[in-house]
């Protein structure tokens, strides 16, 4: 077990699960596998399928017609999966926070179907590659505290 | 002695490390190409160690049996072919008439097994990745199998030993002008038979999202990642083996062993990392065409004895 958990913090392999955004975060996104970021070099890999992600990176204020394909991407997905929600709209709704189409950040989404979800919050507007990277650490500090209840 | 042959040196222990060293390599030109830095070495093992505890999710629509089987016998094939080719190279005398036939037919079965465990899975996405495979599969034999009775017809028989024999005495295949046509169009078909980039139409990772491996995920999907691993390990040596005169241990045979397999490695990536992706018909017709035009005129000059 531990060997599988330190390989894990090693390489995650994302998926890249557009919640109604505005498109700025995404781009920020892709930016991390730009030559200038290269996060491959932590073994992130961008998949193209849920079922091989170990961490989904949200975007955007999760409106009424994306918030039950986001719940069963994240239930189809094979545990353990790390939510990341990226960006300000993701984590408070931001400036669409009163708007009629809003059903809830991406956190409570989550939370609906999965009380225990691992959730990563990353702020900004967008928020920088390098804010990401940083996220990322924090989420492997997550699975230490994963790798304590496991003993 | 066998068992042994199977799980440690020429077989799984052995090719699994190879294998995924290569995988790595493959990654870092890669990266390096697209000038980044790439992912450091123990990446790939990582991978397959980190999909081990990952939870297997088993679709509703899938078939739990041939879903499941599939992964695990494409892993053994794979495995079974690579030993044999090691087996053979380590001595002439365990060669029986026909392995070469043999070992061509357990090639196929990972490809296979690959078709039916997407089609087990139940995913539209994944069965639009497995018909791919098909169409490719027949695609590819053709030119590959007239390539490679160029150098049975040259040896008139159907044993590794005898091709390892009579290159051993003759000089390898490569050095002559049927010899270098035949490489070209193998490596090209080999390039397809792994699912590298100008023929990976069925794994199609923006178009169809993974594609063939779209549903499957932790120890099955880790399974696959192996079977290609090891035969990302298997293709070079057997291009080795049948036209650049075999695996000589002795001395620094090894080394140069070791510096043909790096540079034809090199050769598959460079192609992989220039190239767009081609659609189905596309690659069809560059198999069935000029591919299979190359092997005929291959096989002609053989006759003439060039």
């Amino acid at each position: 077990m531990p060997l599988g958990l330190n390989s894990l913090k090693k390489s995650i392999w994302v998926y890249h699960m557009a919640c109604s955004p505005c498109n700025n975060c995404d781009i920020e996104i892709l930016d991390l596998l730009t030559p200038r970021f290269d996060v491959e070099r932590f073994g992130v890999v961008l998949v193209g399928s849920v079922r091989h992600a170990d961490a989904l990176l949200c975007t955007g204020m999760v409106n009424r017609q994306i918030k039950p394909r986001l719940q069963e991407a994240y239930l189809q997905a094979s545990k353990p999966c790390i939510v990341f929600a990226i960006g300000s709209c993701a984590i408070n709704g931001n400036i669409f926070r009163k708007s009629y189409n809003m059903a809830g950040p991406v956190d409570r989404a989550i939370k609906e179907v999965d009380p225990n979800a691992i959730i990563v919050y990353v702020p900004g507007c967008p928020p920088k590659p390098e804010a990401m990277i940083s996220s990322v650490v924090k989420a492997i500090g997550f699975l230490d505290t994963l790798k304590a209840k496991a003993k | 002695m066998s068992i042994f042959y199977y799980l440690i040196f020429p077989g799984f222990l052995f090719i699994s490390i190879v294998g995924l060293l290569t995988a790595w390599f493959d990654r870092k030109i890669t990266a390096r190409i697209q000038w980044r830095k790439g992912p450091p070495i123990p990446q790939n093992f990582r991978d397959i160690f980190k999909l081990m505890i990952k939870e297997v999710v088993i679709p509703d629509t899938a078939n739990p049996t041939i879903f499941l089987l599939a992964p695990a016998i494409a892993l053994a094939t794979a495995i079974l072919a690579a030993t044999m080719l090691g087996v053979v190279n380590m001595s002439y005398e365990v060669s029986f008439i026909g392995d070469f036939i043999v070992f061509w037919y357990i090639l196929t079965i990972p490809s296979i097994m690959i078709i039916l465990g997407a089609s087990a899975s139940g995913n539209p996405m994944s069965s639009v990745g497995a018909s791919r495979e098909i169409n490719q599969l027949f695609a590819y034999e053709l030119p590959l199998v007239i390539a490679i009775s160029t150098v049975l017809f040259k040896v008139g028989s159907i044993g590794f030993g005898d091709i390892l024999g009579y290159q051993a005495i003759n000089g390898p295949f490569l050095y002559s002008i049927s010899g270098v046509i035949s490489f070209i169009v193998v490596l090209l078909c080999i390039q397809a038979k792994l699912g590298l980039v100008p023929f990976d139409a069925p794994e199609a990772e923006t178009e169809l999202g993974a594609g063939i491996f779209m549903e499957y995920s932790g120890v099955a999907l880790g399974a696959f990642k192996l079977t290609k691993a090891i035969l990302l390990y298997t293709t070079p040596i057997f291009l080795i083996t049948i036209f650049w005169g075999g695996i000589k241990v002795s001395g620094f045979g090894i080394l140069w062993v070791i510096l043909k397999y790096i540079l034809i490695v090199l050769l598959l990536t460079l192609i992989r990392n220039t190239n767009p992706r081609l659609r189905i018909d596309q690659s069809i017709r560059f198999f069935w065409g000029t591919m299979t035009m190359l092997s005929i005129v291959a096989f002609i000059l053989t006759m003439f004895g060039l």
